[in-house]
């Protein structure tokens, strides 16, 4: 394992049964210790409003700078609608072999379709998305694994698709 | 999946190049970026890119002016179009240009996804393409074409430096020793074997139908012509023509295909409008069309409009030391296509098919061979397996006389007529052979 500590920080209002739950997910996923957190970021600082969305890249740089070193993989998580200059939305990013990574529920819900709201299909949206980011931070690119957390999601029927665990290949790419 | 394709950003905004810089890294791309199409210009002449995505608007030269510079570098690379600023005039200049698609900024995750999940299949395909072509390049000479002989090699040699020129070839030799396949081989080793090689078989068609399959016919040209169909020559438009048994067409053909070979244009049956096809005329015979030139059956002018250059292919008892290769060859070729495992051929077998005459040349060898592996016990090919484990085929009322001349007659041909061989192999000295040879008048 390249980095066994994992902190979980959140920057939105998350039940705590909620975050609490993810970070077990990720503890097992990773064999990792889990630390969950509170950070504290004024976001209206990376509101496009043209776009009226958040900036992604700048969030995560900022994330990066405030809340990350390089001796634990950090994620952030967030509940505002993330863009990257290119793209109509992003879930969430990550720096690819790095130590940072965000994440957001706000495209996760099942109410922002019209849809019941679905707690328990929320939270298992946002473990996928914690973790397939997280996956990226240890290097791990989009995997073609059916089932495989680290497969391309691009759509949140693509996230029900797949399991919130590693295919065998991936995990030994993790477990390294 | 197989290598992971190079793409290059072309976007004079860094947030653009670096949002998709890494979203392709995530995807296990190779991925490189530049802010002006003067430095994706250098990037590309020092590098191939399998894919590159380019803003339209950019300081200096625009993306659609980058866009023709880049398929003037590289014809295959893929370029996709992206802009803020949606234009149907730009949109439609850039796919005119060769641009393989055009997407409005900001996009879909999805529609990025599709984008280059297209591009990559698009790609492949081209790639199997040009694997396939090279390969079909390399199938007629190497697989089917065997023979060590001397003679053989000769005639590979000459089917090599004939490949190349456009002339026509007459090729000669005996019934089965394979002169189709030295057609095609010319073929598939010209420039034109990315088109047809149409084969016609003179021998077959009658005289009115020779002349509606050569030249096509228009819708009524006769009764039950109820479509307008191509002919032959028009179907070999850029590739080959292979005429076999060209000496059995009549002379009114001759006559129509030497205006055709001199003018590369014909008019098709009930029709009035000239067609033109670029073809090149491959033709074989096992008749002497020299000796029937000077008999007058055969045209001297279409002669020597197709006999530019001329492949003799030996016949195959001329070539014996090819048997064991031709028969491995076969062995293997049946085999597989009865999905059974290779066997093996007896000694005492091999060296009765090398002592036959084979009258059917490597077509009669080839058919020996399947009926053997057919019949045979599966493992080994024996004597037994063989049709002609006998020797010489005898009837069982001929006289000892008969018998003796019909033997030496063979030996002697098995031998071109060399004397000192055939007597060794007969077992009787040369005195007693040349008595034998006037006793029976045997002639060469």
């Amino acid at each position: 394992m390249v980095s066994s500590s994992i902190d979980i920080v959140s920057f939105a209002y998350f039940d705590h049964s909620f975050t609490k739950r993810i970070a077990d997910s990720v503890a097992l996923e990773f064999n990792a210790d889990v630390q969950l957190k509170e950070g504290h970021l004024d976001i209206s600082d990376y509101y496009d409003a043209p776009r009226k969305q958040y900036k992604g890249n700048e969030l995560l740089k900022s994330v990066e700078k405030s809340f990350s070193d390089e001796t634990h993989k950090t994620i952030g998580l967030f509940n505002v609608d993330l863009f990257i200059p290119i793209l109509t939305y992003i879930f969430g990013q990550a720096y690819l072999g790095g130590n940072t990574a965000i994440a957001s529920a706000f495209r996760l819900s099942n109410a922002r379709y019209g849809m019941k709201e679905d707690f328990e299909l929320l939270l298992e949206r946002m473990t996928k998305e914690v973790i397939h980011e997280l996956g990226h931070t240890y290097g791990l690119i989009h995997c073609y694994t059916p089932g495989c957390v680290m497969a391309s999601s691009t759509y949140v029927e693509d996230i029900d698709q797949k399991s919130t665990s590693f295919c065998s290949k991936c995990r030994g790419s993790v477990t390294q | 999946m197989g290598k992971k394709k190079s793409i290059l950003i072309v976007d004079d905004e860094q947030s653009v190049r670096d949002s998709l810089y890494n979203w392709f890294i995530e995807d296990g791309y190779n991925v490189e970026r530049a802010e002006n199409a003067k430095k994706a210009l250098a990037i590309l002449e020092a590098d191939c890119y399998d894919i590159v995505l380019a803003d339209v608007k950019m300081p200096g030269m625009d993306g659609l002016e980058m866009l023709k510079r880049i398929k003037f570098l590289r014809e295959e690379t893929i370029v996709i179009i992206m802009t803020a600023f949606a234009s149907v005039d730009t949109a439609v200049q850039a796919l005119k240009d060769g641009a393989f698609d055009y997407v409005t900024k900001p996009f879909d995750p999805d529609v990025l996804s599709h984008l280059i999940r297209n591009a990559v299949k698009q790609i492949s395909l081209s790639d199997e393409n040009k694997y396939l072509k090279e390969r079909m390049g390399q199938l007629e000479n190497v697989e089917d074409m065997i023979g060590q002989s001397e003679a053989m090699q000769k005639v590979l040699k000459e089917v090599a430096n004939v490949a190349q020129s456009h002339s026509s070839v007459i090729i000669t030799g005996e019934s089965g020793s394979g002169k189709e396949l030295i057609a095609r081989a010319i073929h598939a080793n010209s420039t034109r074997k990315f088109f047809p090689l149409v084969c016609v078989h003179c021998g077959a068609l009658t005289e009115s139908l020779l002349e509606s399959e050569m030249f096509g016919h228009e819708k009524g040209a006769f009764t039950g012509a109820m479509y307008c169909r191509k002919g032959r020559f028009e179907m070999a438009d850029g590739g080959s023509i292979f005429l076999d048994e060209i000496a059995t067409i009549s002379s009114k053909m001759q006559v129509e295909l030497l205006r055709v070979l001199e003018t590369k244009s014909f008019v098709r049956v009930g029709g009035n409008k000239e067609i033109s096809s670029d073809f090149r005329v491959i033709c074989a015979t096992n008749r002497d069309l020299k000796q029937m030139v000077e008999k007058g059956t055969f045209r001297e002018d279409l002669y020597y409009r197709l006999n530019v250059v001329n492949i003799h292919v030996p016949p195959l008892r001329e070539r014996i030391e090819d048997i064991p290769l031709l028969v491995e060859y076969f062995i293997s070729k049946y085999c597989a296509s009865m999905n059974r495992p290779p066997v093996t051929i007896d000694d005492s077998a091999l060296k009765r098919l090398q002592e036959f005459d084979f009258p059917g040349n490597i077509r009669e060898l080839e058919n020996m061979v399947e009926r053997a592996i057919v019949v045979g016990n599966g493992k080994k090919i024996a004597l037994k397996n063989l049709p002609i484990q006998q020797g010489i085929a005898s009837s069982g009322t001929e006289s000892l006389e008969d018998v003796e001349k019909q033997h030496i007659q063979q030996v002697l041909k098995h031998h071109s007529w060399n004397i000192t061989r055939t007597a060794k192999a007969l077992k009787v000295d040369r005195v007693t052979l040349y008595n034998k040879i006037k006793k029976y008048n045997l002639k060469q």
